[in-house]
């Protein structure tokens, strides 16, 4: 290996060590606040990148109707509730406030799909269409059985990684894509040349884990997540739901997800399933600070990034063995150095 | 001033089979600190929690006239019921302002203006939570931490304040300090329903009490007559009833 090389993987481990990091944020950030190992946040990715895929063809992407039968079974869902609590007075506006939003995006997304705008607007639809898709997930899924335990909200998990790589397929074909980089330009750094396109992927992972942190760190909604996170009992007591927070915490979840899929979407071609891979790394970086600490995660995701560039230099048929197999030593060590204390809860 | 806030009739509470709560009533009016006191496992807290959602209950809970019984927790702080349980429930990794202006939570989705206020209010009740507002929750001490479970609660205007063992776990001089501090907020105009194993105390500082054991409302009565019934001196108010045991022996 000469060092041209190495510094091309370096760039390559950036790269993706960057997506994994949104990734990992992404996977602390439910489970925190739902205790929901999000196996699926990898299908935001994939379904990020082929909508805007499908976009970019003029065509209507499955996504939109996706997002129309989430709300509809979300809508009957939040009214059969009502109705079994007996307060069928508040069906209408409950069915309305559940439809509302998503319809409104999808319905737009329907007549905007075949005019052939510019990307910025069609990024726009793709991003408002997948965050919609993130609360309805959570909705239909999730709410109805918020209380149990971790090991059912993780069956449940897996099924909508399923389901939604299933729907994946039905939706854009077993084909892969490719979408259009942001930017063209190739800039020679020394020996190195590096593509717009990372660039793109650095500066925008760099100011959305900076607005990330303004949003947990000063504003209200997202205290009340770590809140959430930190003490479920003190939050309710405070008047933060769960279901609220939990809301949130996908819509976010999908925002992170759908933002990454975009960004590597001109890097590597984008197939139906390639989320499932995607979203593993990023959760591998997330154990590494074990599910709760950003930032032991950014430094597991960069970990994880580096390990994958370097493997598929030398043993690029096992890249993936490599990767996970890192993972065993990082959590023994961390299983030795914790120390237990009484279960809180 | 003898506006009924909070109005709990026959309310049933069961842990399974077992009946933790059976056909408790009481009451608060508006302006008034009501205690409940009575002896560990009586039911205490689990009628506090009972009345804030946060275990199911049976039976009539109403509050400003409207029946609350289907309502959340968090609706129910919504409409101005707060409650400060036994074991604070702070958020312990976030600082002591955090932990303030999350209080506010439901005022600042109503998009009330006056929550700065309400904070500077908070610290002038307790300049020590201003003094220590960078620092994390965790790192206080237990009666900073029952300040800032206080301070909190307060952040959220309730016209009901809900106190679970204010004293519990407190060093004397600060135990004097806090209660002194909760009869000081009647004057906030916020009614206050307080629980306490410190009998002598609570019936000190409250309007009226009642005494719950084992599940039932054995007695009620204005504080200052409680505080001088042979049988609550006997059983809750210590020194007078271990002079009366020597007696009879």
């Amino acid at each position: 290996m000469d060092s041209t090389i190495f510094l091309l993987l370096a760039q390559d481990a950036l790269t993706n060590g960057a997506i994994y990091i949104l990734l990992a944020l992404a996977t602390i950030l439910i489970f925190g606040v739902t205790r929901i190992i999000f196996i699926p946040q990898g299908e935001f990715v994939a379904f990020g990148a082929l909508t805007l895929a499908t976009l970019q063809m003029g065509e209507v992407p499955g996504t939109v109707w996706l997002v129309v039968a989430l709300a509809v079974v979300a809508a009957i869902m939040e009214a059969y509730r009502l109705l079994r609590m007996g307060v069928s007075r508040e069906i209408p506006a409950a069915v309305a406030r559940t439809l509302a939003p998503p319809l409104v995006v999808s319905g737009i997304a329907y007549v905007c799909a075949p005019l052939n705008l510019n990307l910025g607007w069609q990024v726009l639809l793709t991003v408002m269409l997948v965050t919609t898709l993130g609360p309805l997930v959570y909705r239909v899924a999730f709410r109805p059985i918020a209380d149990t335990s971790v090991l059912n909200l993780l069956i449940a998990a897996v099924a909508v990684h399923f389901a939604l790589v299933g729907l994946a397929l039905l939706f854009f074909g077993a084909e892969g894509f490719r979408t259009p980089a942001f930017s063209e330009a190739q800039i020679p750094l020394g020996v190195l040349t590096v593509s717009g396109q990372s660039i793109w992927v650095y500066v925008m992972s760099i100011a959305f884990i900076g607005l990330l942190a303004y949003f947990f760190g000063r504003t209200m909604y997202g205290k009340a997540l770590r809140a959430v996170a930190f003490n479920r009992n003190g939050a309710r007591l405070v008047g933060i739901s769960p279901s609220l927070a939990g809301t949130l915490a996908f819509a976010l979840a999908a925002l992170i997800g759908c933002l990454s899929g975009i960004l590597i979407g001109p890097i590597t071609t984008i197939y139906y399933d390639s989320g499932f891979l995607i979203g593993l790394k990023g959760f591998a970086s997330a154990i590494v600070g074990g599910l709760a600490s950003y930032p032991m995660a950014a430094g597991g995701a960069l970990l994880v990034g580096i390990t994958e560039s370097y493997s598929s230099f030398w043993l690029s048929a096992y890249k993936d063995v490599v990767v996970f197999t890192l993972i065993i030593p990082v959590l023994l060590w961390l299983s030795l150095r914790s120390v237990h204390f009484e279960e809180e809860e | 001033m003898s506006e009924r806030l909070l109005a709990v009739s026959d309310l049933n509470v069961r842990y399974g089979k077992v009946e933790a709560i059976y056909k408790a009533s009481i009451n608060v009016d508006r302006g008034t600190i009501v205690s409940v006191i009575g002896p560990n496992g009586a039911g205490k807290t689990t009628l506090l929690n009972a009345i804030m959602g946060v275990l199911p209950s049976q039976g009539g809970i109403e509050f400003c006239g409207a029946n609350i019984g289907r309502l959340t927790t968090e609706q129910r702080v919504a409409k101005g019921m707060c409650l400060v349980p036994e074991s604070r429930e702070l958020f312990a990794q976030m600082s002591v302002a955090d932990n303030l202006e999350l209080g506010a939570f439901t005022r600042y989705r109503r998009g009330d203006k006056g929550i700065k206020q309400s904070l500077d209010e908070v610290y002038e009740l307790f300049p020590r939570l201003l003094e220590r507002r960078t620092q994390l929750a965790g790192s206080l001490s237990g009666g900073e931490r029952q300040m800032l479970a206080l301070g909190r609660a307060l952040m959220s205007k309730p016209t009901l304040l809900m106190l679970d063992e204010p004293s519990l776990g407190l060093a004397p001089l600060i135990v004097k300090e806090i209660l002194h501090n909760i009869s000081n907020l009647r004057s906030t105009g916020v009614s206050i329903l307080l629980i306490e194993q410190n009998a002598r105390a609570a019936l000190q500082i409250s309007d009226y009490g009642y005494v719950l054991e084992n599940g039932d409302i054995a007695m009620e009565g204005l504080s200052k007559e409680l505080a001088n019934d042979p049988k609550v001196i006997e059983s809750y108010l210590g020194m007078g009833g271990a002079g009366q045991d020597r007696d009879k022996k």
